[in-house]
């Protein structure tokens, strides 16, 4: 392996880093809007928020990547570029999985917090924003730091569909050229677990220290 | 302009979706039933006293659930062919699944596990049960009543992500849906097709595993609960 073809492979890294952050950022938004729709007393909120994520979790990422890169076309769009068709598509699914768990960690926050709230007079709105959501926020913050492993782990087959090129896709444009499956493949899963590991852990010391200050 | 949709010429080609998610169903089907089997075992390794097997066991666990399924197929399948191991392509398929979802049930599984209380165990001891009576009524079969929502879960997931495989070339739904776009050039309706079939999969798994749930698990107990 050659110095050219190392910086090619950390290239794709930075790929899969870059898809990583825009679609952490852009699901977070859609994930808490999902959530919010998902415990609002409204009925038809909550109606269609439940048929997103079940229509979102149903499928595999690869179809919404497909339907992301060919839809826009259909709409008048001539082409998209391939960052932008992908960070959509894992935003889509991002999105679903995220309001999924954020959903259950608000509705985990005592019940007794809702009925002090609402003694003290606070609006809904105020309720949520003030009294729910500062709490649902700590408990949030380990299952979301792992569902950010998940992110990255998906991001691996933005290139598939779409032809993004990100770590997977230049593994793969190596080995063709080298044919050194074992040595591209096996770099490839390192720089992986180097951005994953870090985050599992994280996430699993987050929990723990969580759990203590609850027990 | 407008698009004007045209499904009827990729209904034509229903045998091959058809066909397709027969192969989905065939992988999903061999890769739940040997990664259920594989991954309680590994749980079972994985909390045992033994400390280099669970160490052993943790490390393996830790590798598949860092790292993507496609460089691991990738690295298993382009990696055996180009050693001389050759296979066709269906086995090497749902062995790379088979290695990624025992990895997943393993941590569901160790977790069920570890939720049954010490004292229940000390109990089943009371009581006069053998070790192996006491690990398989108290602690084994309880833990996996306790996360089966979440292997329920974990399994539609691995349905879903045998799509993945066709990038190795399987032919599998998504594999086939392919072969459908390059004939029609109807992209956008086949995606929306396969959509549809990986809705109506999903809903057919999750009601397989609840029917199964019924039967197996007749107490129902829930993880955080202690009888």
């Amino acid at each position: 392996m050659n110095h050219e073809q190392l910086v090619f492979l950390l290239q794709g890294a930075w790929g899969t880093f870059l898809l990583s952050i825009l679609t952490f950022i852009f699901a977070s938004m859609t994930g808490l809007l999902i959530a919010l729709l998902r415990v609002s007393a409204n009925p038809i909120a909550r109606g269609v928020a439940f048929t997103y994520i079940q229509a979102i979790q149903g499928t595999p990422l690869l179809v919404l990547m497909g339907v992301c890169f060919y839809g826009p076309t259909i709409l008048g769009f001539t082409s998209v570029p391939a960052l932008t068709a992908a960070v959509l598509a894992l935003t889509i699914q991002s999105s679903a999985f995220l309001g999924e768990i954020w959903r259950g960690c608000i509705e985990s926050v005592p019940k007794n917090q809702w009925e002090a709230a609402e003694c003290l007079s606070l609006s809904r709105t105020q309720r949520m924003l003030m009294v729910i959501l500062p709490q649902a926020l700590r408990i949030a913050v380990p299952p979301t730091v792992g569902f950010m492993v998940q992110i990255v782990k998906n991001t691996s087959i933005a290139s598939l569909v779409i032809g993004f090129a990100e770590l997977s896709y230049n593994a793969k444009i190596l080995n063709n050229a080298t044919f050194q499956p074992f040595l591209y493949f096996g770099l490839a899963a390192v720089l992986y677990f180097i951005i994953c590991y870090p985050l599992s852990r994280l996430s699993l010391k987050l929990e723990r220290r969580l759990n203590v200050s609850r027990g | 302009m407008i698009y004007e949709f045209d499904f009827n010429s990729v209904f034509a080609y229903w045998q091959f979706f058809l066909e397709g998610a027969r192969t989905t169903v065939v992988m999903s089907f061999w890769s739940t039933l040997a990664g259920f089997i594989l991954g309680v075992l590994c749980a079972i390794a994985r909390s045992s006293s033994i400390a280099w097997l669970s160490k052993t066991v943790g490390a393996y666990v830790e590798i598949i659930r860092n790292t993507p399924l496609i460089i691991q197929s990738y690295f298993l399948i382009f990696g055996m062919s180009s050693i001389g191991l050759t296979m066709p392509i269906l086995v090497g398929a749902i062995l790379a699944l088979v290695i990624n979802i025992t990895a997943y049930t393993c941590e569901i599984v160790r977790a069920g596990i570890e939720s049954v209380p010490r004292s229940q165990r000390e109990a089943g001891e009371c009581l006069g049960l053998s070790p192996l009576q006491v690990y398989w009524h108290i602690i084994l079969v309880p833990a996996l009543e306790r996360v089966y929502p979440a292997l329920t879960s974990q399994f539609i997931l691995l349905m879903l992500v045998t799509s993945v495989l066709s990038a190795v070339g399987t032919e599998d739904l998504f594999g086939v849906s392919g072969q459908v776009q390059s004939m029609t050039f109807r992209n956008f309706e086949v995606f929306i097709i396969l959509w549809g079939i990986y809705l109506a999969l999903s809903l057919m798994v999750r009601v397989i595993f609840w029917l199964l749930g019924k039967v197996l698990f007749v107490r129902r107990r829930r993880l955080g609960t202690l009888l």
